[in-house]
């Protein structure tokens, strides 16, 4: 066995009423490449924030080199030779690569005035690059890389710290498959040099070219350890599902009524080279599921009117509706309830009931003015509707919990006439109750025989809520579920790109 | 919301009443007149660069602007000797289509209002001094506009036209901002503006909007400055001028952040500047002190003003803690951790209440 470089064992991490980490153990070796793998939500990502020192654990010991911390500074996981190579690359775009390579901690000249060495640091980047085959010098500035590139400068810092393991949090994501190819190379000399890969990914066939060892977590716990030759898709998956769901499912009162929103061949701007295929009936509530970045929030932001359509056609009730901007997808009954709620959802600084009136404040005016009793019947009929719980209609929005900035949200678009909603993550950092309600409330509508569509990442409400679910990968629909379909494994397969036709032929 | 406002009335009460005690002609009946007349100049264009700010924007054009309309206006009346009611519709529409300009760069081209202004504010002065080479040009000794300038500079029972003037137009700004539909869509534009645009708001035009009523007021108060001082030396004339309006709204109660602020607070911010430069007069301070006292008058006011804020958020929030069961919050950091069920955490208190 290779001389083990870095261990974590027992990590928990809690958060006031969450265990985000519970009693995670991760060992790497030297040269070694480990996958880590999980569900949206499984705890990758705080793990990787204890690692690298930005959140502390709440037990557990992290070993390095032999020596024993309860917790890491950011300083002392660099010293320690941790990098990590982002999500979102954390470059300085008007900065040259030596400039971003040496960041923090930049080369200086000799003399009184401690000028910064440009030629110094480009001179020490330049067998950097070299070795990671880039085909860009030290002095290029950011700007003009790609996103491949980008994130060769952030290996070259890697390695500028003489870093022995580097962690990746889903490197691949934005990248062309020539370039990804070219990653995984990279990846091949660094743990060839002795330099150990912790590799986060989504992408299971990447895993299984590059990890020597998968790690898989769910809800925050380690529930496998795949070596080399156990690696397959089939059993990655079964490791990263297998939880019982509860039972949240209200069937609709009635059975879909014809009609609804049709999304046909439409191109957004995330994947202008996908078309997205996708019907929703008029009172059912179709789950749209994914994993982060598979382009379902950019399908909603279209069909909003909100970034422009790049092709395709949208029809409701089998008639083409034009969606230039928000105000024409409201004209037709087009709502969205966006993800963050607070930057786009909501004035946070105005009262409910301004919040509630936003979208429809011109069907209370008279005589050019406000009508002040009509918005105050309205919003507060939406706040006894929707039970928010609020001394008086005159709050702002920001002093209410989230669960009752949602349900604003939800009122300013229920006091107007729904006939396609998209709900974005609609609970997303909402607690369990106003979940339920928010659930009862959207099964209420589609009874009502609006067409919903439901966003989610949370594998438990797709499941739980929708009644069909469509799968998102890489830009367009790769398959739609029945209920009798409905499954954690069915859904990941869907996910990470692989199709149902296949899973059969799998199984049987 | 009228706290701030009946602060600053507190205020410029306060500072009248020492300036009167230690010199009782400050409350003179001229000297007031003359304050009135000074109010109603300069609170009509800080009541367009109020709704300007209101959106999150900034006009640094508006003093080349009078220079620039200034010129033209009185070329109008005498070298073209047009009937000064075309002459004034000519100036009121030349300044809303300044606005335009500023304002359709701004929203459809997305430059900064900065920008955009700054260059307004340098291509004006250049024009006007250009158009005129350099010289003044004032009135010949003709009437060409008698009627419009004992309008302009008149007064009915002793009160300054300039001042009624001011009186009504914030009396009209007022219910548009705080009353009417557009008032409402400029307060939630400048404050979030993509939840506005989510909300079906058309914010372009909303933001636009303001940028067009500010040059069209620019176009009014030019007529009003013109008769004031009878002639325009277009290298001088309205120099600082929106500072002075940025000053007086800032003072009022906008913040440059955007989304705040109120009519009845511009005109007393305006007031209170024009207090301030005539106490400087009258008790005697050396006139070269007048801006520094400005300075120091706003700085100090915006920062007790933040202040009494911090503390007041501050107690609201400790009273709404007390008020439900206390819990603690999670950190914008921890949020994104995208732990699962860590989503089902209540980021406040409120439900519980």
């Amino acid at each position: 066995m290779a001389e083990t470089l870095l261990e974590l064992s027992g990590i928990s991490k809690t958060y006031p009423g969450i265990r985000a980490l519970d009693d995670v153990s991760l060992r790497v070796c030297r040269g070694e490449v480990v996958g880590l793998i999980g569900e949206n939500g499984a705890g990758k990502s705080t793990l990787m924030r204890v690692l690298a020192g930005v959140i502390a654990p709440s037990e557990g010991v992290i070993r390095i080199g032999g020596n024993d911390h309860a917790r890491m500074t950011v300083s002392e996981a660099t010293q320690a030779g941790i990098a990590f190579v982002h999500q979102e690359l954390n470059l300085f775009e008007n900065l040259d690569v030596a400039a971003n390579v040496f960041i923090g901690r930049e080369k200086l000249a000799g003399g009184p005035l401690k000028l910064v060495d440009n030629a110094e640091m480009r001179a020490r980047v330049m067998p950097l690059l070299e070795r990671l085959g880039a085909d860009f010098t030290p002095s290029t500035l950011v700007d003009n890389l790609s996103i491949a590139e980008r994130q060769m400068v952030e290996i070259a810092k890697a390695l500028s710290i003489d870093a022995r393991v580097i962690i990746m949090d889903e490197p691949t994501s934005s990248l062309t498959i020539s370039e990804t190819e070219r990653l995984l190379e990279v990846i091949a000399d660094l743990k060839a040099h002795g330099i150990s890969v912790i590799y986060i990914s989504h992408r299971l066939g990447e895993i299984m070219t590059c990890a020597d060892r998968v790690v898989v977590l769910r809800d925050g716990r380690t529930v496998g350890e795949l070596a080399r030759d156990e690696l397959s898709h089939a059993a990655m998956i079964r490791l990263m599902i297998g939880r019982d769901l509860k039972a949240l499912y209200t069937p609709p009162k009635q059975s879909p009524q014809p009609g609804g929103c049709e999304i046909a061949g439409v191109a957004t701007t995330a994947f202008p080279d996908r078309q997205i295929n996708l019907s929703v009936r008029r009172g059912e509530i179709l789950g749209l599921a994914g994993l982060v970045g598979a382009g379902r929030t950019s399908l909603a932001r279209a069909v909003f009117g909100i970034d422009p359509l790049l092709g395709g056609e949208i029809r409701i009730d089998n008639a083409p509706v034009g969606v230039a901007s928000p105000r024409d997808a409201i004209r037709q009954g087009i709502y969205l309830v966006p993800e963050d709620r607070k930057k786009s959802g909501l004035v946070l600084e105005l009262p409910i009931r301004e919040n509630v009136t936003l979208a429809s404040l011109l069907d209370y005016v008279r005589m050019w003015l406000v009508n002040g009793a009509a918005e105050r019947k309205v919003a507060k009929e939406q706040a006894r509707r929707l039970s928010i719980k609020a001394p008086s209609i005159d709050m702002e929005v920001v002093t209410l919990s989230g669960g009752n900035q949602q349900k604003v949200v939800l009122g300013k678009w229920l006091s107007m006439q729904p006939r396609v909603m998209f709900f974005d993550e609609p609970t997303r950092g909402i607690d369990v109750g106003a979940k339920s309600e928010i659930y009862a409330l959207m099964r209420n509508l589609a009874d009502q025989g609006v067409a919903i569509v439901m966003i989610s990442s949370d594998m438990e409400e797709v499941i739980g809520v929708s009644d069909r679910v469509a799968v998102m990968h890489e830009g367009s629909v790769s398959g739609v579920l029945e209920r009798e379909q409905f499954s954690e494994y069915n859904v990941l397969r869907l996910a990470v790109g692989q199709t149902l036709e296949t899973m059969e032929a799998a199984a049987s | 919301m009228m706290k701030k406002e009946l602060g600053l009335f507190l205020l410029l009460a306060v500072i009248s009443a020492i300036t009167g005690a230690i010199n009782p002609a400050f409350l003179s009946w001229v000297n007031l007149l003359n304050m009135a007349n000074l109010i109603g100049l300069f609170g009509v264009f800080a009541l367009g660069e109020g709704l300007v700010i209101i959106t999150g924007g900034i006009d640094l054009s508006l003093g080349s602007m009078f220079a620039l309309l200034g010129v033209v206006f009185i070329d109008l009346l005498t070298t073209y000797e047009i009937f000064w009611p075309f002459a004034l519709l000519l100036v009121l529409l030349a300044g809303l289509a300044l606005g335009a300009i500023q304002g359709f760069l701004i929203t459809r081209l997305k430059m900064q209002p900065f920008i955009v202004t700054l260059c307004g504010l340098l291509i004006y002065r250049g024009a006007a001094r250009y158009y005129t080479s350099d010289s003044t040009r004032g009135f010949g000794y003709g009437d060409e506009a008698s009627t419009l300038s004992n309008i302009a500079s008149g007064n009915i029972a002793g009160i300054p036209n300039t001042f009624i003037f001011l009186i009504i137009l914030a009396l009209i700004l007022g219910v548009l901002l705080h009353r009417s539909v557009y008032g409402r869509w400029l307060y939630a534009v400048g404050k979030n503006e993509e939840a506005a645009r989510f909300s079906g708001i058309s914010t372009n035009i909303v933001i636009a909007t303001a940028y067009i009523i500010s040059g069209g007021l620019a176009g009014v108060s030019t007529v009003l400055f013109v008769f004031y001082t009878n002639s325009v030396s277009p290298s001088s004339f309205g120099n600082f001028y929106e500072l002075y309006a940025i000053a007086a709204a800032v003072l009022g109660g906008c913040s440059l952040r955007g989304g705040e602020g109120s009519i009845l607070g511009i005109v007393l911010g305006t007031a209170l500047l024009q207090v301030l430069q005539n106490l400087v007069n009258i008790l005697g301070i050396p006139n070269s002190l007048n801006f520094a006292v400005m300075g120091t008058v706003i700085l100090v006011g915006v920062l007790a003003d933040q202040q009494l804020q911090a503390r007041r958020r501050r107690k609201a929030a400790l009273a709404g803690l007390a008020r439900t069961t206390p819990k603690p919050t999670l950190g914008q950091g921890n949020q994104n951790t995208s732990v699962r069920g860590a989503t089902a955490l209540p980021t406040s208190t409120g439900d519980h209440a």
